[in-house]
Parts: C-alpha cells; structure tokens; sequence
C-alpha cells in the first residue's frame, strides 16, 4: 500500500521520501517517476529519510467514523482519532499523519514539536498494517 | 481581454436530497435555463456537461447524457471533469467554443445526486490515486482538511469559533430568502455552537452538506444576443481555470503533504489567491470595482479565506471583514447572498454553475430579496481537488 514510505523501528523510524539529484527538491510520499518542480529538467530521484521532528502546523480529529478504505470495525464503537499536519524545518515540507492513540486535540497547540513514530494501522490476522503517527515530545513553541 | 460571451438564461432544479438520478435534475435545470433565455433545445449548437458519475463504464457522464434526454438533436457535446471545478470548467469550455465561433449557442449544465454523509473515492484498491489514499492510510475526510484550515486561521490570525459561526447565521440568513436552497431556516450563533463537532473546530453547522440538485446557463456570443433582441446581457468577461504554482505549500485536498519548498521559493500569491487573480487579470477589473461574490464555504472557516484570497480584504483579516458586516446584506461587498454553499449543500458538478447563476440573477436586478442594490460586477470562486481552481466574473 505505502511500499517505502518508511523505514525502521522505534527510535529509528523515519519517513521516506525522494529528492531530485538536479534540483534538490524534496518529495513525499516518494516520486520516484519524474521531478516535479517545473524549472528542472530532471535528475534522479534518490531514496532519503525525512527528520524525524517537526512542528505543528495545524491539527484537527476525526469525530465520525471516516468511510472506507479506512479499515474499522463496525462492531466497536468509534473512537475519535487525531490528525497532525506538521512542518519539517529542514525539508520545508508538511506532511499529514495521524496522532499516537491517546493524543486529543485538546493536548496540542500550533507550533509545537512533534516526532514521527511507528504505529498500527490495523490488523487482519495475518498481516499487520504498519504506519507513521506523530508523537507531542512535550516542547512547546 | 479575450472577448465576452452573453449569458441569455439560467436555471436550477432546486437543492435537497429528493432521491431521484441527476438527469433529472439536469434536464429540469437545462430546460429553466432555456425557458429563461427565450431559446428552443434545438436552438442549442453544442452542450457542456460537468461529469457525474454513473455506475456503467466509464462511469463520468454529463454532456450526451443530458442531451439525450432533452432529444438527440444532433449538437455538438463535450463533458468536463474537475471536481468541484467541474461547473466552471464547463463554463470554459462553452465559453472557448463561443470565443473561437464553432458555436453561436451553448447549453451548460451540472448535476448531481450525492451520496449520502461523507464523500468517499471509488472502490477497489487504488494505490496510485492519492484521494484513495488519504482515507485508506488516514482516514482524512474532507471535514477534516476544513478542520485543519480553521484551526490555523485560529492560531494565526485570532479568528474565534464565534466568527465561523457568524458566516452561517449570515448565510442561512440568505438561504431563507432563496426558493433553490436547500435549507432555508435561519440558524442562530447559539444553534452553531450546540451542534456536534465533527472535525475540532468545525462543528455540524459550519460545514455544508451533501445534496442533489442541478443548476444551467445558456450562453450565446455577443452577436447572438444583439440578433435576439438582448441589448445589455448579462455578460461572461473572464473565466480563470488555474492550477497550482510548484511548490504549493498550502495542504491541499486530497493530498497528504504539501509540495516542499526547499529547492524553490513559494511565489508571493497561494493557490486560492491565484484562482482569483488570474480572473481580475483577464476581466480587467480588480476586487475593488466588485459588487457581490459567491465563494465555495464548503466550511464557515474557509469563506473567510476566500475574502482574504479575493482581495477583499488583507491577509488575516477576514474575520475583520465579517464582524464589521461588509460582507452580509447592504454591507460594502456582499458574499454568498444566494445563501452559499451553507445553504445550498455540494451537488459537486452543479454548484459551480449555480454561483454563475446567482451572479446572473443578480446583475439583472432579479434576485428578489436577496438583490444587491445596483450590482455590476460579480466574481464566483471555488477550487476542486487534484489542483483544479476556477473563478467566473460577470457583469452588466
């Protein structure tokens, strides 16, 4: 589903994105086909990992159950989720993941750091659907 | 200035969820516009259709659709697909094919029966289509992306719940006033902040609902009009159908990050900004000769956005804009008097037609109570995903 989008475990989970060999412009998710900053003629994009701390440019929830293909049970109640837009500095990209389960909107403000963090997605018995969360590391802006 | 075309009739088959398909809706809005344009089916050169969707393949029909159930005629047909730019850029369509004389008459019509409660993307697995993506790794609803909007306007520029509120209690109060809207009760600031929050801040009230409905223009050249006895039409002077400048740097719908801007600088002016400018640049007109503007407030938050986008006011100031009541009833630039999108609910490809048909209405002085005194100059604006943006300006 996100082939590639990160890589490795607890403290060493990042995000994973391109960046063109020409221009040095960032992607995520990856672009992996062709630059996209219409002023390059193209170079290659290499595989990079994104920082891995940011700052909140806005965040918001979930109170109803989002319809597929976001994967829920219906038979559970729903439980609201968090969502986390956040600027990475160094990248000057902001990327959209969901807040680690716990996390409300009452415990965030704008600017504030947050780090990226594995997560589940979901589960269906064989497979375990991983993916990135954002993580408040309690310095605020 | 690349030439006007007239708008000689305009139609609507009211807002609701009625339960019927989109040709119907379709047909009684493109027979209320050529009814209003004096003009017969068969008068009709070419039709436009903005794209719904339909369960056969390929499943985006709009323009044969509709003209086969007003009668094959034999004219000539295009169908557009923009989201919910798909009206406007049904507008265009018809408006080039005018401007380069292959039609003398277009019929354009947009309409829709929505499902029902949030929009989601097609079926199957879709893991190049970034729309299919958001819901499946996110659960990122629209309401959501309105929700981040709101929030940052609150930590940036001050702006309270109680102003989103206000944009409601301004448009419903014009919803009430209008026969084609969906909801037409006056809702209250206190009936806002009781409804349940769906995506923190944005609560029910402040974002607009799914509807059915369907909405058509009739739009002719210039030397048409004047055939027919139409001396001072309502006229079409630009037609901004704009995509974004690399790097967008504003989280758009339906992506999952924005474009980044570490290799190349933003330009000055946002996306949203830039769909309106590339309308004042092509009418030669700027947002202080306009008398009225109808904007997508597919959330209250978003409206003041938009008066920030348009020029109506400066950067973080739109909430400034509202309080004082510029952009209500009798105020300096009123915004959203058909009742908006607050009002009307999204019919996706309809609603972009029908804010050209506001503008219409207005122009003529046949708004009824809803009429802004002495309108001129009306500018409509609304953006769709995947980076499609559009704005009309029409005048008399």
């Amino acid at each position: 589903m996100v082939t590639g989008w990160f890589t490795g475990d607890g403290d060493d989970f990042t995000l994973l994105g391109t960046r063109c060999s020409v221009c040095a412009s960032v992607f995520f998710p990856r672009e992996d086909a062709h630059c996209r900053n219409p002023g390059c003629a193209g170079g290659e994009l290499a595989e990079i990992p994104l920082s891995r701390r940011g700052r909140v440019w806005s965040y918001t929830d979930s109170r109803y159950r989002p319809p597929s293909p976001y994967v829920t049970d219906p038979e559970l109640p729903w439980e609201p989720c968090t969502l986390i837009a956040v600027e990475l500095a160094a990248e000057r990209i902001v990327v959209l993941g969901q807040a680690v389960p716990g996390v409300t909107v009452a415990d965030l403000t704008v600017g504030a750091e947050v780090e990226v963090v594995p997560g589940v997605l979901h589960e269906d018995g064989e497979t375990v659907f991983t993916t990135w969360r954002w993580r408040p590391t309690g310095v605020t802006a | 200035m690349t030439g006007e075309v007239a708008v000689l009739g305009a139609g609507m088959h009211p807002w609701g969820k009625w339960g019927r398909g989109f040709v119907e809706y379709g047909v009684t809005a493109a027979r209320a516009a050529l009814a209003d344009a004096g003009l017969e089916w068969r008068d009709v050169g070419s039709i436009v259709g903005a794209d719904t969707v339909r369960g056969g393949y390929p499943g985006y029909v709009a323009g044969a659709t509709f003209a086969k159930a007003l009668g094959w005629q034999g004219a000539r047909v295009a169908s557009v697909y923009a989201a919910c730019a798909s009206g406007a850029q049904a507008v265009a369509a018809a408006r080039a094919q005018i401007l380069a004389g292959l039609a003398d008459v277009v019929l354009v019509v947009g309409a829709d029966a929505a499902p029902k409660g949030f929009f989601r993307p097609a079926g199957g697995d879709r893991p190049d289509d970034p729309d299919w993506l958001r819901f499946r790794v996110l659960g990122a609803t629209n309401p959501t992306y309105f929700g981040l909007y709101a929030r940052r306007r609150m930590a940036v520029h001050g702006d309270t719940s109680e102003d989103f509120a206000q944009v409601k209690v301004k448009n419903s109060a014009m919803g009430a006033l209008n026969p084609n809207a969906r909801y037409r009760k006056r809702v209250t600031a206190d009936e806002v902040a009781a409804s349940a929050v769906v995506a923190d801040p944005l609560r029910l009230l402040d974002i607009c609902a799914t509807s059915d409905g369907g909405a058509a223009l009739v739009l002719s050249s210039m030397e048409f009009a004047r055939r027919r006895g139409a001396t001072a039409p309502v006229r079409i002077r630009a037609v901004s159908t704009v995509t974004p400048t690399y790097p967008n740097t504003v989280l758009d719908l339906p992506d999952i990050a924005t474009d980044s801007a570490a290799a190349v600088e933003p330009t000055e002016r946002t996306f949203r900004a830039s769909i309106a400018h590339a309308a004042y640049q092509e009418a030669g007109i700027g947002p202080e000769d306009l008398s009225l503007a109808e904007v997508y407030d597919l959330s209250t938050a978003l409206e003041l956005q938009w008066y920030e986008d348009l020029g109506l006011c400066g950067e973080g100031e739109g909430a400034k804009l509202l309080r004082e009541g510029a952009t209500a009833a009798g105020g300096r630039i009123p915004v959203n008097m058909s009742g908006g999108l607050a009002s009307f609910g999204e019919a996706v490809p309809a609603q972009a037609i029908a804010q050209v048909c506001e503008l219409t209405w207005q122009l003529r002085g046949d708004a009824g109570q809803r009429q802004v005194e002495h309108a001129r100059v009306g500018i409509t604006a609304n953006q769709g995903l995947f980076g499609h943006g559009s704005a009309v300006m029409a005048v008399r």
